[in-house]
């Protein structure tokens, strides 16, 4: 079934060291366009190196990911992170205003963001005007993720990346983020691949799942694999992850 | 100054080495080499100095100054042992910032180009550059460190490495000169510089060691500012590498 979709990312044979560690071994797979692809695994199975492998924040040490069938070092790099956006579990805000942050990419460009560009991207994510001023350090975990959606997505991405997005948030801001995520997915066809520990989100969202675990790729296919499936890491991967 | 009349001074010596004792404080070793390390070097230097000023050939006085960035750029690099190629970073700021001051003391003829006045000068400055140094590379690599999060944010938002880094290096920037800047608003009023107490202290006119006072103080300003922006954008594009990408450890 899978082989129908048009592949934008693709990983072939990727390792991924550091001088002390080999953090991913021989990882080869697909994204498909326009589809949610949740990464699963413990902590340190090498998830986020794998989604910065995306953006060219980080280079594989050997094998390729191709970007639309092409290197991904054939892209200017600068241009490469605007169409493949990131979205970090931390949410770095910058001081200053809403604006300010939401107009960093147009600012990196040394191009002026219109206010009212700006309200209708506060508007997507569900936050109203009236935020548009306020300090971006005063807002809540939930508000901040949906700020930092926001200013990624102003880049008008292709490919959304997103790292453990929810993890910190409430119920209540996981489920407003997820619908978000969502809508995003399906009224601009965004392609994702979305991090997450929450193997019922996994569930929830994804089209495709992933389960990683100590640098390897175990299992790769519909988000449906994560059940029933023969190899044992990942029945004791999936219980355990359940009963927490 | 009789050796005799000298020797009496090493009781300040003494008082922290009881304090250290009494306090276990456990610096008594370093006091003992710092002791004897700064009487054996000022002594080599007082009878190096003399030798220079009665030779006054420009041989030796390039020569002084050589060593002198030599062992300035050896001690200021410590700090920045993870940025490529730092040593030959700091010994060009300290390169050129020797150049711009004398060039612009000897050129104006402000002062004599004399040993006397090149060598005390010039040491004053290299030394000021070299603490510029240290302290701009040790407030930016804790910067890059503790905020890496935002310098990924900026570039994964499309931005350029000096984009990403903007904030770091002028915060370190400003960060090294405070000193400098801070020091010379409470100058005369809170503590009389060294090299103005000395001259009053030899016999100098009270007025021309204000005036050379001056004369420093206003070298340093121009040395602090060279020293910080040179190493600071020396040193920040090699933090990344040619994919833009910020390296592991800095």
């Amino acid at each position: 079934m899978t082989q129908f979709h048009e592949t934008v990312i693709k990983f072939e044979n990727v390792c991924y060291e550091t001088e002390q560690l080999s953090i991913l071994n021989n990882v080869s797979g697909e994204f498909y366009k326009g589809k949610i692809t949740t990464l699963v695994g413990p902590s340190g199975a090498g998830k986020t190196t794998l989604l910065k492998l995306c953006n060219g924040l980080y280079s594989p040490t050997s094998g390729e990911v191709y970007i639309q069938n092409k290197p991904i070092n054939s892209y200017e790099p600068t241009t490469l992170r605007r169409n493949v956006g990131i979205v970090l579990q931390s949410a770095p805000i910058l001081k200053g205003t809403v604006y300010e942050n939401l107009a960093l990419p147009y600012t990196l460009q040394n191009k002026k963001f219109p206010k009212t560009e700006a309200i209708k991207f506060l508007n997507n994510v569900g936050l109203d005007e009236s935020f548009l001023h306020r300090h971006a350090e005063d807002l809540s975990g939930g508000q901040r993720q949906k700020v930092s959606i926001a200013r990624t997505f102003i880049n008008h991405p292709e490919v959304l990346l997103l790292d453990e997005i929810t993890s910190a948030l409430d119920p209540s801001s996981v489920n407003d983020i997820e619908q978000l995520i969502l809508k995003i997915n399906q009224k601009y066809q965004v392609t994702m691949i979305w991090i997450t520990h929450n193997i019922e989100q996994a569930k929830r969202v994804g089209d495709y799942t992933w389960v990683m675990m100590n640098g390897q790729l175990l299992e790769s296919g519909e988000t449906n694999i994560l059940w029933n499936n023969s190899n044992k890491y990942i029945q004791n991967f999936v219980s355990g992850v359940q009963e927490v | 100054m009789s050796y005799t009349t000298l020797s009496l001074t090493l009781i300040f010596v003494l008082i922290p080495l009881f304090l250290s004792k009494t306090l276990k404080l456990g610096l008594e070793k370093d006091t003992i080499i710092a002791t004897v390390r700064s009487i054996i070097q000022l002594l080599i230097v007082g009878y190096v100095l003399k030798f220079v000023f009665e030779t006054e050939s420009i041989v030796y006085i390039l020569l002084m100054i050589t060593l002198m960035i030599v062992a300035a750029t050896l001690n200021a690099r410590k700090k920045g042992k993870a940025i490529k190629g730092i040593t030959w970073k700091i010994a060009l700021t300290l390169i050129v910032v020797e150049v711009v001051t004398q060039g612009i003391l000897l050129g104006l003829h402000i002062v004599p180009a004399t040993a006397q006045y090149i060598i005390p000068i010039s040491g004053m400055l290299i030394g000021n550059s070299m603490v510029l140094s240290i302290l701009f590379l040790n407030r930016f690599t804790a910067e890059v460190e503790s905020s890496r999060d935002q310098i990924e944010l900026i570039l994964s938002l499309g931005g350029t490495p000096k984009q990403a880094i903007h904030k770091q290096l002028t915060n370190s920037i400003k960060a090294s000169m405070i000193p400098t800047i801070e020091s010379q608003k409470t100058i005369g009023l809170v503590q009389l510089p060294g090299m103005m107490s000395g001259q009053i202290i030899g016999g100098a006119d009270p007025v021309q060691a204000v005036q050379f006072q001056i004369l420093i103080i206003f070298g340093l300003l121009t040395t602090a500012a060279l020293s910080s922006i040179m190493v600071g954008f020396l040193s920040y594009p090699t933090l990344f590498n040619e994919r833009m990408q910020i390296l592991k450890s800095v």
